[in-house]
């Protein structure tokens, strides 16, 4: 069927002059439920807004199938044009020069400019290169957040807290009143990445990694990060942190039943609860440490970008500019934020949501921006780090140890380093 | 060929027949070009050598190197991803949680399996229901199976976590590990039984029912009977259930245990297998992951082995 396509396509291509066919351009993207259904009309958009080329989004799964698919096919010849690639698969698409062609050469090639200065901050940095060149297009982004249930406060007769100090306040309040005071989703992301960018902590040598892939070290035994961990597992003795697995939504469903009183999430994760939560609730920026006297800095953004492939056609790569383009404008821009939950990656398209009193209606939609938008520090701009999605395995399963008592906070981020350095070095082998 | 000519129907095999027919020597199936013998095997070959020979190929070959994803750069790196793999105390952990899986799977499964059948043979009321009952579970898919067992044992809604607590345990599926271990264990079980129930019952309906009685005669002990007269004549069938229910508590359990530990492993048990997917395709390390494969191939190979040459000289073919 596939080849049937391709071979109209051709024949298509032939006849152009004749009938002028829109060029066919693919996109496999990590999307399902109603964020595809989004990701379609992104692409309907596109197709009726002009007339030359036609994009055609499939969804591949989950963000890991899509690399992989994704991979598999660049192997064999048959890439997309545009492939979407998750945070953590960014190093692996990144340093295999030659795979994509960087978005900021792909839209200057085709006459389109674009304005670093127009993304908010939080976004600019993550998926490009060191000098700050674009390599994939920001899509659809999220920044962690913490959710409140409210009632919970109310009952308590304690105000959220901003800080881990003021959690480890309020905490035994919340406990007394009868909820567990706080549950986390994907405490990689959440508690260790974010922990890093939040406080302004160095995450890898190498300047997190974006200097060179040679030689690049976790520093996952930070003492602040030792210092915090342990907190944690105290807090979970305590019954003061509600800890269920490495599933996602494990954790998020006591939050949803009302049993949790701050739950850590993404940004993403709004639309979603807004169905599923059984009682009022309100977001706020993850705590920080007050201590270290860095915090407060923007997270790190989660998600997925965009990136073209290589091999293709030159009017084909056109068309992938030209999408690149029309998704950076600020009604795509607005309509995607505002259909899915991810937080607006132009600022034009956060003034425009603004304006609209999207916001009024929607706080905490707001929230993921905020945190984004707030100062960056040294070490909040993104990590660069190769073989992530394994290394973010071997800190699950650490957690999970920390956590049914198998192993000591010290000796589980030791692992982590020791295992996740062993993991750098051979992606270093990988790329030389 | 005899035989293959005169059942021949359609015009192909007449025409194979017709060009490669003469008059019989009889006895001995003989093919006197030797293209054809050949030709026939094909077919099958192709598959082999598409669907095995050249995977295998292919695996072996990027075992020796540590690969860019993209298959932009290969550095040939002799036998490190070797003894990467065999070197790390989380792999050898993995290897021990798959040998006792494998054991206790197939132990429990055929264990079952057997007995079912065993009653289920001597039930003369309602007999056909009680085998479809049985036979049914078979029909649902792994990840089907998976996703029950996953229900079942859910921390916050599954009802076999509040029966043990029911009886004071607390059971945290995918946090504590041998929660998990027996919640995998339990789901795959049940998953196999059935098809070990359907082989043994017809093996034990083979048996002629005149060895039965002249087993009645010798000996008044049912248990000794079973022991000494049955068992015995099923083990053609024991043999190979031996062998199917080993590989698929190494390899078809895949899906079972991926739906279990929803695709985050953590310090969740996982199994050999599972573990090459996860660094193969998951985190895109296709050296390590080959090596990996490559190990477990030779595993299944010694084991194979081991299973022909010791335990089939004592299965007795009736």
């Amino acid at each position: 069927m596939k080849k049937a396509l391709s071979v109209i396509g051709a024949l298509a291509m032939t006849t152009n002059a004749a009938f002028a066919a829109p060029v066919q351009i693919t996109w496999w993207h990590g999307m399902g439920g109603a964020n595809e259904q989004v990701i379609n009309q992104v692409a309907e958009k596109f197709n009726a807004a002009q007339a030359a080329c036609a994009i055609t989004p499939v969804s591949k799964g989950t963000y890991e199938e899509a690399l992989a698919s994704g991979i598999a096919a660049f192997r064999s010849g048959e890439q997309p044009n545009i492939l979407q690639v998750f945070d953590a698969g960014a190093a692996t698409i990144i340093s295999a020069k030659g795979a994509t062609i960087p978005a900021e050469d792909l839209l200057s090639q085709n006459r389109h400019t674009l304005d670093r200065d127009a993304f908010i901050d939080g976004i600019r940095n993550f998926y490009a290169d060191a000098d700050g060149k674009f390599i994939g297009m920001p899509f659809n982004s999220s920044a962690p957040i913490m959710y409140i249930n409210t009632d919970a406060f109310t009952k308590a007769g304690v105000t959220p807290p901003k800080t881990w100090e003021e959690f480890e306040a309020v905490a035994p309040k919340l406990k007394e009143a009868g909820y567990v005071p706080l549950a986390a989703s994907q405490l990689t992301w959440m508690l260790f990445e974010n922990f890093f960018s939040r406080n302004n902590i160095q995450m890898a040598s190498n300047h997190n990694g974006y200097d060179s892939i040679e030689g690049t070290t976790l520093n996952a035994t930070a003492p602040e990060m030792i210092a915090f961990w342990n907190k944690l597992k105290e807090w979970h003795t305590a019954g003061l942190f509600g800890f269920y697995g490495a599933g996602w939504a494990d954790n998020q469903k006591p939050f949803e039943e009302g049993k949790v009183a701050l739950w850590i999430g993404s940004s993403g994760s709004f639309g979603g609860l807004t169905k599923t939560a059984t009682m009022p609730f309100s977001a706020d920026f993850i705590p920080y440490v007050a201590a270290i006297g860095e915090g407060n800095k923007s997270s790190f953004i989660g998600g997925a970008a965009l990136f073209a492939m290589s091999g293709k056609p030159e009017a084909e790569n056109k068309c992938s500019a030209d999408f690149f383009n029309f998704l950076t404008t600020t009604e795509i821009q607005t309509f995607y934020h505002q259909a899915t939950g991810y937080v607006a990656i132009t600022k034009a398209a956060y003034e425009a949501s603004k304006a609209e009193g999207w916001y009024e209606k929607h706080p905490v939609a707001e929230v993921g921006i905020k945190q984004l938008l707030l100062p960056t520090g040294e070490w909040s701009k993104g990590y660069r780090l190769g073989f992530y999605p394994q290394i973010r395995a071997v800190e699950e399963r650490e957690f999970n140890k920390i956590f049914s008592g198998e192993t000591t906070v010290e000796d589980a981020f030791k692992a982590i380093e020791t295992e996740g350095n062993e993991l750098l070095a051979k992606f270093a082998k990988t790329a030389g | 060929m005899t035989d293959a000519t005169q059942t021949a129907s359609g015009p192909i095999r007449r025409w194979i027949a017709r060009a490669t027919a003469r008059p019989e020597p009889a006895k001995r199936v003989q093919f006197d070009r030797p293209l054809l013998p050949w030709l026939f095997l094909a077919p099958q070959l192709a598959v082999i050598f598409v669907f095995f020979y050249w995977p295998s190929a292919q695996a072996i070959s990027s075992s020796f190197y540590i690969e860019d994803p993209f298959g932009f750069g290969a550095t040939f790196v002799g036998f490190d991803n070797y003894t990467d793999a065999l070197g790390s105390a989380e792999y050898r952990h993995i290897a021990g949680f798959t040998a006792m899986f494998t054991v206790l799977v197939t132990a429990f499964s055929l264990g079952i399996g057997l007995l079912l059948a065993v009653k289920a043979d001597q039930v003369i009321r309602a007999r056909s229901t009680y085998r479809t009952a049985l036979i049914s579970v078979y029909a649902i898919a792994p990840p089907v199976a998976g996703l029950i067992g996953m229900m079942l044992f859910d921390q916050h809604i599954g009802p076999f976590v509040k029966l043990a607590a029911w009886f004071g345990l607390d059971m945290k599926v995918g946090l504590n590990y041998f929660d998990t271990a027996f919640a995998m264990i339990l789901v795959s079980v049940w998953k196999q039984v059935p098809y070990n129930f359907i082989f043994i019952l017809s093996g034990l309906q083979s048996i002629p029912q005149s060895v039965r009685e002249a087993a009645l005669i010798d000996c008044k002990n049912g248990a000794r009977r079973f022991f000494t007269a049955i068992l015995p004549l099923l083990a053609p069938t024991a043999f190979f259930l031996l062998i199917i229910n080993i590989t698929y508590a190494l390899f078809d359990t895949f899906a079972v245990i991926d739906v279990m530990v929803k695709d985050k492993a953590a310090n969740n048990p996982i199994t050999l297998v599972y573990k090459v997917y996860l660094d193969g395709f998951r985190g895109n390390d296709i050296g390590g992951s080959s090596a990996q494969s490559v190990i477990l191939m030779l595993v299944v190979l010694v084991l194979t082995l081991v299973q022909f040459r010791w335990l089939e000289r004592r299965v007795h073919y009736g």
